[in-house]
């Protein structure tokens, strides 16, 4: 494990840091305000960061709202995650063209430029290991994933305000981040200074540091990082009391409480779509209309479409009730089953984009509250 | 039909698997209601309709419960084999069978005159439960069978 | 600001999602709307596969779908039986020898052949789930002398729908084994059993404390054959049975065929009962 530096970056070299790693090759991706949402996206500099925005979330409700200073990086997670840049919402596999008598198949080209990730924050990076697990810890490994999650640099930041919507101290994935990046920074606007205080993950992200202006980090700039982080663990929007909850839902299959949220669920599949772990995916084949042409296509999938399950002649989950049973048991119980971990990361996405407002900590509060003896 | 002595046919009778476990005194009382029967292959075993006074134990072949649809012919609803019974009506009021009974293959059965053993289980009552209890079973396993085969499990959905 | 193109998408040669390309040598109709292929793949050779794995089967411009094996473990021939019941399974029936398809595998746990060493082995059949079981009896019969009494019983809904219709006619006069065969219904004349396959274990001769039990067809009829089976004095650790579920990638990544903890494509489809003991009776798993 390489030593963990420790310096101060100030709003200049931020800015140096982006302008680095795009002279290295890297996309440098980031968040911006778009659509009066925060969302992930290429960005040039640090000018196009929502500067003196933060988010109000809720079950169902998503603001933005000015702040009264310059922070950079002042509110928490949006609609979206890293993973649309990871596992890709729609990529084609192979192409096939028939000729003659045979059919040849082609693969796909290698993959272009690496991205950089600006801003990942702990439960993100948490979701980014978590779909590791899935895409590249198992028996077989998806290219497509390593390929983008091999090259990726990731400059990951610790939240200085918690979110609404926020349980990851419940979840044990932050709100500082421990691992997984190659830069980790918190913003300290105190004292008059603007600045990071950075930390380093990797050997890269050392290489990285270095090639920056940088001034030592002095202990008043690490006490503030420390209070920072502190203070936003004290203010978390949520709370689930996570180790027993595998057990507890498995032994509640039949509960009345799924009958209930399935009035409420519209089964849209936002939650799956915001979820920064959920996975699932589906395969189309295309062909030109004399059939001589044929491509597969891969998409983002939800557990909520009615032919999710549907074998010869109907689906196995119709009702409501059963997939979205089918989704929350997964996330948090058979997981732990197939992954070794919870499939929660305490990001509140679903809560907030959900248009009815479920509630994931608030189903399970329900769940354990009224457990048949 | 076949001369056997009595001794004979008490000992075929405790040899068929409906008589496991069953107290000597109710296994005479069986016999003395019971004859050997022999059913050739295409011969009709009880029509749907007859009065149900007999029950068939089956020693050897195999016998198909059928019913008639004038359009369709006779169609085979369930099959049963050697070691099985056959007529359960005849507990039942108003005792008349419901389907008729073809001997598939060459059948030998335990013929019980039912008529005989309902006055016997009238009698007593502890012979009467007895007979419940070995024929209640039976009606439930091939309740469910039917059940079973009703739901045309393997059959494609449209 | 303009997002900028997507690079072209990623993917490299031994990406388990690209087909490979195998052509038909000979078709034949196995039973209604069901045929079965012999294929020609480069990559395939006898010993390649375990009895019970499938292949994900694709008709290049449709789709694909899962399909067991049904040939003859030890031959170097693939064999697929495949029943028209969609849109994907329909194209594949209808490819006649010389013409080419995808194939994907092989995925999946088979049927425990290490376990029946030694042991009595019952195989309960339902309908066309007796295709992912010939190729276990193939192996069987390739080496008898490791079992001890062996029992097919295949039940399928009349006499028209039996598949492996004269295969099974011909397994039925071998000295070495026991094969019973019953229907649900019928129209025209049979003189064999009519009645739910399960009325056939009662009369089929194992040891039940030393058999390994085998079942595949309708989840509906492998549930009360696993009941007929335990009636019969079988543990559950005894029993096998194989699963379906909608599958898109058959490697554990689409999330599609997922049946509590277990995805049906790589911890199945050959299940030991005790596994999914509880899961089964549960509604819209």
């Amino acid at each position: 494990m390489p030593s963990v530096q420790q310096a101060v970056l100030s709003r200049d070299a931020l800015q140096a840091l982006l302008d680095h790693l795009k002279e290295r090759g890297y996309r440098v991706l980031g968040p911006t305000l778009r659509d009066q949402a925060i969302v992930y996206d290429d960005i040039d500099g640090v000018g196009d960061l929502p500067e003196g925005w933060t988010d109000s979330q809720d079950g169902g409700r998503y603001r933005l709202e000015k702040r009264d200073d310059a922070a950079l990086f002042g509110y928490t997670v949006g609609p979206q995650s890293w993973k649309r840049f990871l596992h890709r919402p729609a990529i084609r596999l192979w192409s096939a063209k028939r000729e003659g008598e045979d059919v040849n198949v082609t693969t796909e080209p290698a993959p272009g430029t690496p991205c950089a990730f600006i801003g990942v924050r702990s439960c993100e990076l948490h979701a980014i290991a978590i779909q590791d697990r899935v895409l590249l810890g198992g028996n077989y490994v998806d290219p497509h994933y390593q390929a983008r999650r091999e090259g990726a640099f990731i400059v990951a930041v610790n939240c200085s305000v918690a979110g609404g919507t926020c349980f990851c101290v419940s979840m044990h994935t932050g709100p500082k981040a421990d691992s997984g990046f190659d830069l980790a920074l918190t913003e300290l606007m105190g004292d008059g200074e603007h600045r990071f205080l950075v930390e380093t993950g990797t050997d890269l992200g050392a290489e990285v540091l270095a090639a920056l202006p940088h001034r030592p980090a002095k202990d008043a700039d690490i006490d503030a990082a420390r209070a920072v982080i502190a203070n936003t663990a004290a203010n978390m929007g949520r709370t689930m009391q996570a180790d027993d909850v595998p057990e507890l839902l498995m032994r509640n299959l039949k509960h009345p409480r799924w009958d209930d949220v399935a009035q409420r669920c519209l089964a849209c599949a936002n939650c799956t779509m915001v979820c920064p772990t959920c996975f699932c995916t589906t395969v189309d084949q295309t062909s030109d209309l004399t059939g001589a042409a044929s491509a597969a296509w891969r998409r983002w999938d939800s557990c909520f479409t009615t032919d999710f399950t549907y074998i010869h002649g109907g689906s196995v989950r119709t009702s409501t009730q059963s997939r979205y049973r089918q989704w929350m048991t997964h996330k948090l119980a058979t997981w732990v089953d197939q992954f070794g971990s919870s499939g929660c990361v305490g990001c509140g996405r679903c809560i907030t984009w959900c248009p009815v407002g479920i509630d994931i900590t608030e189903e399970v509060q329900a769940i354990r509250e009224s457990e048949p003896q | 039909m076949t001369d056997t002595t009595t001794e004979d046919l008490a000992r075929i009778l405790k040899e068929h698997p409906f008589f496991k476990g069953m107290p000597e005194a109710f296994c005479d009382l069986i016999r003395d209601c019971a004859t050997i029967e022999q059913f050739e292959a295409g011969a009709y075993v009880f029509h749907e309709g007859d009065p149900a006074n007999h029950f068939y134990l089956l020693r050897h072949g195999k016998v198909a419960l059928e019913i008639k649809a004038p359009e369709r012919g006779s169609l085979a609803v369930q099959t049963v084999r050697a070691g099985e019974i056959l007529g359960v009506s005849w507990l039942v009021p108003p005792y008349r069978l419901t389907c008729d009974a073809k001997a598939v293959e060459l059948t030998r059965t335990i013929t019980v005159n039912a008529a005989c053993l309902r006055e016997k289980c009238d009698e007593d009552h502890d012979f009467g439960y007895e007979m419940m209890q070995r024929f209640m079973p039976i009606m439930v396993q091939r309740l469910n069978a039917t059940r079973l085969q009703l739901l045309d499990v393997y059959g494609t959905k449209a | 600001m303009a997002p900028k193109p997507e690079a072209q998408s990623t993917g490299t040669a031994g990406d388990i999602m690209v087909p490979r390309v195998a052509r038909v040598r000979h078709s034949q109709l196995d039973g209604p709307d069901t045929w079965t292929l012999d294929l020609d793949d480069e990559t395939f050779s006898a010993g390649s596969y375990v009895p019970g794995q499938f292949n994900m089967m694709m008709a290049f411009g449709v789709g694909e779908v899962p399909i067991s094996m049904s040939g003859d473990p030890s031959k170097p021939n693939l064999v697929h039986t495949v029943r028209a019941v969609g849109a994907v399974s329909a194209a594949l029936t209808q490819l006649k020898p010389g013409d080419v398809l995808g194939l994907r595998g092989p995925f999946g746990v088979g049927w425990p052949i290490a376990e029946m060493d030694g042991r009595d082995v019952v195989i309960v059949a339902g309908g066309v789930g007796l295709a992912p079981l010939r190729s276990l009896i193939y192996h069987l019969f390739n080496e008898r002398e490791r079992y001890g009494d062996i029992a097919i019983l295949y039940g399928t809904r009349s006499p028209n729908d039996i598949l492996y219709h004269d295969e099974l006619e011909s397994w039925r006069g071998r000295f070495d084994l026991e094969v019973d065969v019953t229907v649900d219904h019928t129209t025209s004349p049979w003189h064999g059993h009519v009645g739910v396959v399960t009325t056939l274990i009662p009369h089929a001769t194992f040891d039940p404390l030393n058999t390994i039990a085998l079942t595949c067809g309708p989840e509906i009829m492998m549930r009360f054959t696993i009941a007929a089976l335990q009636d019969a004095g079988v543990a559950d650790e005894a029993i096998y049975l194989s699963m379906e579920r909608s599958m898109k990638c058959a490697v554990g990544f689409c999330g599609h065929c997922q049946f509590g903890p277990v995805f049906v494509c790589r911890d199945g489809p050959v299940f030991r009962y005790d596994r999914v003991r509880d899961l089964l009776p549960l509604k819209e798993l």
